[in-house]
């Protein structure tokens, strides 16, 4: 499918769109247009301009300069709504939805079914149901609230929702990267046949992957210019990571030392929580990376938080350094040395209205306070100090956080915690979202955290990236350790395998593993 | 499908147990009361209920689009000193004049009459919804934080009042306040209605007293239709997560604007009632101030949740009832009126203690902040 990429046939075109946020450019002249029935993917690392693109198309943020067609009639949005009532519809990264309402209210929240001037329960209780089965999702109950939903299927939720406002060109930000293996085969089915009836989709995504399978076309952003576009198989995958980082990159993985002996900082024993985590058993060593891998939500997530002090009723032992720790809150994790980077950066990592200074210090007032007061200098010092050694890129330190880009956000969450300096060092799937550059500075980091004697527990979606940071992977499955994988067995082939809990090489090793 | 009930009930447990507990507290009161169960008895409480059920419904709205709103007992007092001007019922009407520093301003005559009483009902209506939509704009086009705006507008609105009625007085029409005061039975027969209310099938429901069909008029006819269009869905949304309301395409500005003025419209009916109920005007600074937190208080108790976006006023009604219920109990067992706010105080408390026994279920503790 070697077509040229045509001008006439475009359902949506950018020209010269350019857009400054307080005197930084976010975009400049990009030239940009997209067709009807195309997956067209948006490429570039975080900061490279792809969510002000959307977010001038969805009508969030207006350009500076520049035009934008629809079907070849000038358009500007000036809303979300104005941007929906046009056909263009964006599922954000950044879930839009009400946690407390059902899920019912929020799938037909602007345009509810009506009788009689009021919303009509049951039309808009059908309704939903008719558009989560669309996407291959019926065991949602429309009733529920979404806050009682876990977060892959709250993902669900916002797909249905702008599903049912029936788009003409849909945009979808990062809209897998909370979902399960399961439903991303469902949305890649609905989009299939969304892309047969002749929608534009604009799919922006850092799991190259899903881009391969995916896209017709792909765009390459950087620094808010537009690099290329081009044809599916035009380009291969190590050309595309070239483009959007313009700096070749030798190995994507720091090299793993050669394992030797190793004390265990962390112990555990039959670790086990409600329903979610059975008897966990488990030790990590100083200067280790060991890697939570399996399906997700098989208690990979509840084991960190228990490790962390917070969950309630946890039985069996965490040992640290031989003696027993006990973890009740996450106070009591942190004078134990040991340090979380959590799930959501947004609402569990950060103080987002807080500035990068204060956010960095919070975990670690002690060591920078004399008597009650903080002290100033030794507080700038100390910020200096993290900043330069996690190059975050930053304006000022009294910025607010929220200004960042999500991939240097991370960097000041680690950045937090490694001000504690912690022994033991959990990560709940800290690449989530994040662009390829920072990524590898973030694996660059763990190891050279681990070579400084941290302990680190490591989860990951990404299987890639648990076989080339660990030393060590133990799979879960529905709340148990099935398996652990190290050396030569760590293959991308077991890990599935023990995902799934099937057994390709060793017959008979279900229940817990070997400690 | 049981399932859905199941949900339904998880997710209305605050409503719920405020009902159970308000039936709870009622009937122990009837035992106790010597006239217990008797139509003087419920037609006393439901007078003492209803403004402060109104109140707490007023409150209510704002809540859910996570706002408090400090000028709700103002609002109130502020329609009440009106009302002891419109609602005088006199035959040739009432002179209507303003008294501003000695200079004495004419302004008509205020028709009397049936249909006078009935101007004036509505004009008293209108005045609270005025007083609402006031603090709505001040919130959404001055961009201040609901409680502040809401505590200064209730200074104005406590001015007016005082500059009203210095001191208590004005007149309520007598057939008004006996009309609405009473058993639908003494209505039927002061509006001269269904043969003066000795029609035989109105005999066994005349001993329902007249607040309690009001207020149950008001929440059927005012609150559940609210509830179900799409701006009181916007209410819930912005109470919610006003971000993602806004990425929805929903009208925040209106909603609010909405939520605001549909509290002055409710504090409005409160105030209305306790005017006619104690047939005068009284700019009771101590009162308004008590109702306001009093509505709150109702709110909690109610089952709504002070952050937004789940509750509603149906539950905020039996908060009412059940805080009044526990000042009855200080009648009959004789406590010393000095001791009541402390008793209260106490069991408000324990009631809204009892609300949140439930973090106590809470295995993770990360959902406490959620």
């Amino acid at each position: 499918m070697q077509d040229t990429v045509p001008t006439q046939s475009a359902f949506l075109t950018l020209a010269g769109i350019s857009k400054r946020y307080a005197g930084v450019r976010a975009l400049d002249g990009i030239e940009f247009a997209c067709e009807r029935g195309k997956i067209h993917a948006v490429l570039g690392e975080n900061g490279a301009g792809k969510s002000t693109l959307i977010k001038i198309i969805a009508g969030v943020v207006q350009p500076d300069a520049g035009t934008m067609c629809l079907a070849g009639n000038q358009v500007s949005f000036a809303t979300p709504s104005a941007a929906n009532a046009a056909g263009v519809v964006c599922i954000f990264q950044e879930l839009s939805l009400m946690p407390d309402l059902s899920v019912a209210d929020n799938i037909s929240i602007a345009s509810p079914p009506r009788r009689f001037g009021l919303i009509d329960a049951r039309a808009q209780r059908r309704r939903a149901e008719e558009l989560l089965a669309e996407i291959g999702c019926e065991d949602v109950n429309p009733l529920m609230r979404v806050r009682d939903l876990p977060l892959s299927r709250r993902q669900v939720v916002e797909i249905a929702k702008a599903l049912g406002k029936r788009p003409q060109l849909l945009i979808l930000d990062e809209a897998t990267s909370a979902l399960t293996s399961a439903d991303v085969e469902k949305v890649y089915a609905m989009l299939a046949r969304l892309k047969a009836e002749g929608v534009a989709i604009l799919y922006i995504s850092h799991r190259m992957h899903e881009v391969e399978a995916l896209a017709d076309r792909a765009s390459v952003f950087r620094n808010g210019r537009h690099i290329e576009t081009f044809d599916k198989g035009a380009r291969s995958t190590a050309d595309i990571v070239q483009l959007m980082i313009g700096r070749d990159i030798a190995a994507q993985y720091p090299a793993r030392p050669a394992r030797k002996p190793m004390t265990p900082v962390l112990a555990l024993e039959n670790l086990s929580w409600e329903k979610h985590l059975d008897r966990i058993s488990l030790s990590v060593g100083t200067g280790e990376i060991v890697g939570l891998g399996g399906l997700d939500g098989q208690g990979q997530k509840s084991l960190l938080l228990a490790l962390f002090g917070v969950l309630r009723g946890v039985t069996g032992r965490i040992m640290i350094d031989a003696r027993e720790a006990r973890l009740g809150s996450p106070a009591a994790a942190k004078s134990a040395g040991v340090a979380l980077v959590p799930e959501d950066r947004k609402t569990e990592g950060l103080m987002l209205p807080m500035s990068i200074t204060d956010n960095l210090t919070i975990a670690s007032l002690g060591a920078i306070s004399t008597g009650p007061f903080v002290d100033r200098a030794k507080e700038s010092t100390a910020v200096e100090r993290s900043i330069a050694r996690l190059q975050v890129k930053i304006g000022a330190p009294g910025d607010a956080v929220s200004t960042l880009s999500g991939g240097n956000q991370q960097k000041v969450v680690l950045a937090k915690w490694l001000m504690t300096e912690p022994r033991i060092i959990l990560l709940n799937d800290p690449t989530r979202g994040i662009d390829v550059g920072t990524k590898q500075e973030l694996y660059r980091l763990m190891r050279e955290l681990a070579d400084q004697g941290a302990a680190i527990l490591f989860y990951s979606t990404d299987y890639d990236e648990l076989i080339g940071c660990c030393d060590r992977v133990a799979i879960m499955y529905d709340g148990r350790i099935v398996r652990e994988l190290e050396g030569d067995e760590l293959t991308e082939t077991n890990i599935i395998a023990s995902s799934l809990n099937v057994h390709t090489e060793t017959p008979a090793t279900a229940g817990t593993a070997h400690a | 499908m049981l399932d859905d009930l199941a949900i339904r009930v998880r997710q209305n447990i605050g409503l719920l147990t405020a009902i159970l507990l308000f039936c709870i507290l009622y009937l122990l009161y009837n035992l106790t009361h010597p006239k217990g169960f008797s139509s003087a008895v419920l037609v006393q409480n439901g007078n003492e209920i209803f403004a402060l059920a109104m109140l707490a419904m007023a409150q209510t709205v704002p809540v859910l689009a996570s706002g408090l709103d400090l000028s709700v007992g103002a609002v109130m007092t502020m329609v009440g000193c009106f009302a002891s001007y419109l609602l005088a019922g006199a035959v040739g009407g009432t002179p209507l004049h303003l008294d501003i520093f000695g200079l004495q301003l004419g302004l008509g005559t205020f028709p009397g009459g049936t249909s006078g009483i009935l101007l004036g009902l509505a004009a008293c209506a209108v005045i609270g919804l005025i007083a609402g939509f006031v603090n709505g704009c001040i919130v959404v086009y001055g961009r201040i934080q609901p409680i502040i705006a809401t505590l200064a507008t209730g200074a104005v609105y406590i001015g007016i009042a005082l500059f009203l009625r210095p001191t208590p007085g004005g007149k309520i029409d007598e057939d008004l306040n006996w009309a609405l005061t009473n058993s639908l039975g003494d209505f039927a027969a002061t509006v001269h209605i269904f043969n003066d209310g000795s029609a035989t099938w109105f005999s066994p429901i005349a001993w329902i007293p007249v607040p309690f069909v009001l207020l149950v008029l008001i929440a059927l006819l005012v609150w559940v239709p609210f509830r179900r269009s799409v701006l009181g869905r916007a209410v819930y949304a912005v109470g919610s997560a006003e971000g993602a309301a806004y990425m929805s395409g929903l009208p925040i500005a209106r909603a609010k604007i909405a939520a605001f003025t549909l509290a002055g419209f409710f504090a409005g009916c409160g105030g209305l009632f306790l005017a006619i109920q104690t047939s005068s005007g009284n700019a009771d600074i101590p009162q308004a101030g008590a109702y306001t937190l009093n509505s709150i208080a109702s709110v909690v108790i109610g089952g709504t949740s002070l952050l937004g976006g789940t509750g509603s006023a149906i539950g905020s009604i039996f908060g009412a009832m059940i805080l009044r219920v526990i000042s009855f109990f200080f009648r009959i067992f004789d406590i010393a009126p000095l001791l009541q706010p402390l008793f209260e105080g106490l069991i408000l408390l324990i009631a809204v203690s009892i609300g949140a026994l439930g973090v106590l279920r809470v295995k993770n503790t990360l959902e406490l902040f959620r």
